[in-house]
């Protein structure tokens, strides 16, 4: 397992919305082709800044309860959650670096 | 490394790009290959079924084709960089492209095989309402319509295969067309047509989105009558073409009036010595996966003759 978690319906509310970090969740499925691009740039992300922002993944097709309770209408979106609330929503695959400066206030 | 001098920098990774790594790389001409940082692989990538690209008579999704591209030019010995090239300097002999990390790769030829990106409406609610319910890629965003009314506008190929693979999600989808019949090939056409779940809005064209957090409607006019009305819909995914990424090269190589390069009769080459193009970036007319990929073998079958002739000097 790399620097990324998963995150399912079950588990949301314990791992995210009670964190004491900032969470980013990235809801994505195996379907998806620019999930799977964006996934390593995730995994490096986090890597990198996993004491500051904690990254999980979220398996649209087996978690579809919280893709549609977060109105989720396309993939990769990419939601930062803190104190239980949405502060971040990135829609679509983008390079490292706009990524980046995305998640600046996080980092 | 950024000080070497290479043979051959291929921009680009769809079906032209990999086809020219695989060529340049078992002529040795050691190809770097910029993949692009979220592109890599190309349109293919958001596809399903290819069911036209010889040597597959069962069909092939076209992620899967791409990556064995990908494969197949990495055993040549391709030097793959997953990264855009954000700047590139093309007029002189030695040619510099610098990638999203800043970091410089010289070589005395390049070949361009940027493809093309999905042409937006150009209406005022587009990019509020992207990921809302509009979208461009039907295999990456359908599964969220499940028994949902949605729409897809164009009448190309296109348009068809994204209608058609979101009958099996959508309780229907109205094809939204400029014309009175489908631009489509006939086979993809008589799909479309002989599906129950399609529905068609012919002569139309989508005018304003309606709807504040997601999308929950499309105003259309009727391009004979100038009538218009509301189609209630939660998702609207956008097939009307594309267009040439040309933008990086743009006043250094030589563009016709819709942003493609133009090369010479008989080959790839361009106005600039050294530089070659092929694929969608070239191509308005046929724009297939194996179009693109001959051009691509042409491309580097033209880099590796420029190059023999450069190092016999």
């Amino acid at each position: 397992m790399g620097a990324t978690a998963a995150v399912t319906d079950a588990s949301f509310a314990n791992d995210v919305l009670m964190s004491s970090k900032p969470v980013l969740v990235d809801f994505w499925a195996e379907w998806c082709g620019p999930c799977k691009m964006i996934g390593p740039i995730l995994e490096e992300i986090a890597a990198a800044h996993g004491d500051k922002l904690t990254i999980l993944k979220l398996n649209v097709d087996e978690n579809p309860a919280t893709a549609a309770n977060y109105g989720v209408t396309s993939i990769p979106t990419m939601n930062v959650y803190q104190n239980g609330e949405i502060v971040k929503q990135i829609i679509g695959a983008k390079p490292k670096a706009a990524l980046l400066s995305d998640l600046a206030e996080f980092i | 490394m950024s000080q070497d001098i290479n043979d051959v920098i291929i921009i680009g990774s769809g079906p032209a790009g990999y086809t020219a790594a695989v060529y340049a790389a078992r002529a040795q001409l050691k190809p770097i290959v910029f993949e692009g940082a979220v592109t890599a692989g190309g349109a293919l990538m958001n596809t399903t079924e290819v069911e036209n690209f010889p040597g597959f008579p069962d069909g092939i999704m076209g992620p899967a084709l791409m990556e064995n591209m990908r494969a197949q030019a990495v055993k040549f010995g391709a030097n793959l960089i997953t990264d855009d090239v954000t700047v590139a300097n093309l007029t002189s002999d030695i040619k510099t492209v610098i990638d999203g990390e800043g970091r410089e790769y010289r070589a005395h030829s390049v070949i361009l095989a940027t493809g093309s990106s999905y042409r937006e409406l150009g209406l005022d609610n587009e990019k509020r309402l992207s990921g809302h319910g509009v979208s461009w890629c039907a295999t990456c965003d359908g599964f969220f319509f499940r028994d949902q009314d949605i729409a897809v506008v164009g009448g190309g190929d296109s348009a068809v295969e994204e209608a058609t693979f979101l009958t099996r999600f959508a309780s229907s989808v109205t094809m939204i067309h400029r014309r009175d019949e489908l631009r489509a090939s006939k086979i993809m056409a008589e799909r479309a047509h002989n599906d129950p779940k399609i529905k068609f809005a012919w002569n139309s064209e989508v005018i304003d989105l309606q709807g504040e957090a997601k999308l929950s409607g499309v105003t259309l006019r009727d391009i004979n009558t100038g009538e218009t009305r509301e189609l209630s819909v939660t998702g609207l995914f956008v097939a009307i073409g594309h267009d040439p990424r040309s933008e990086l090269i743009r006043g250094q190589v030589d563009l016709d009036a819709q942003g493609y390069v133009l090369t010479g009769a008989g080959t790839t080459a361009t106005n600039l010595p050294g530089v070659f193009a092929c694929g969608d970036l070239v191509d308005h007319t046929y724009r297939q996966a194996i179009t693109a990929a001959g051009t691509g073998c042409s491309a580097a079958l033209d880099a590796e003759r420029f190059l023999a002739n450069l190092h016999s000097k």
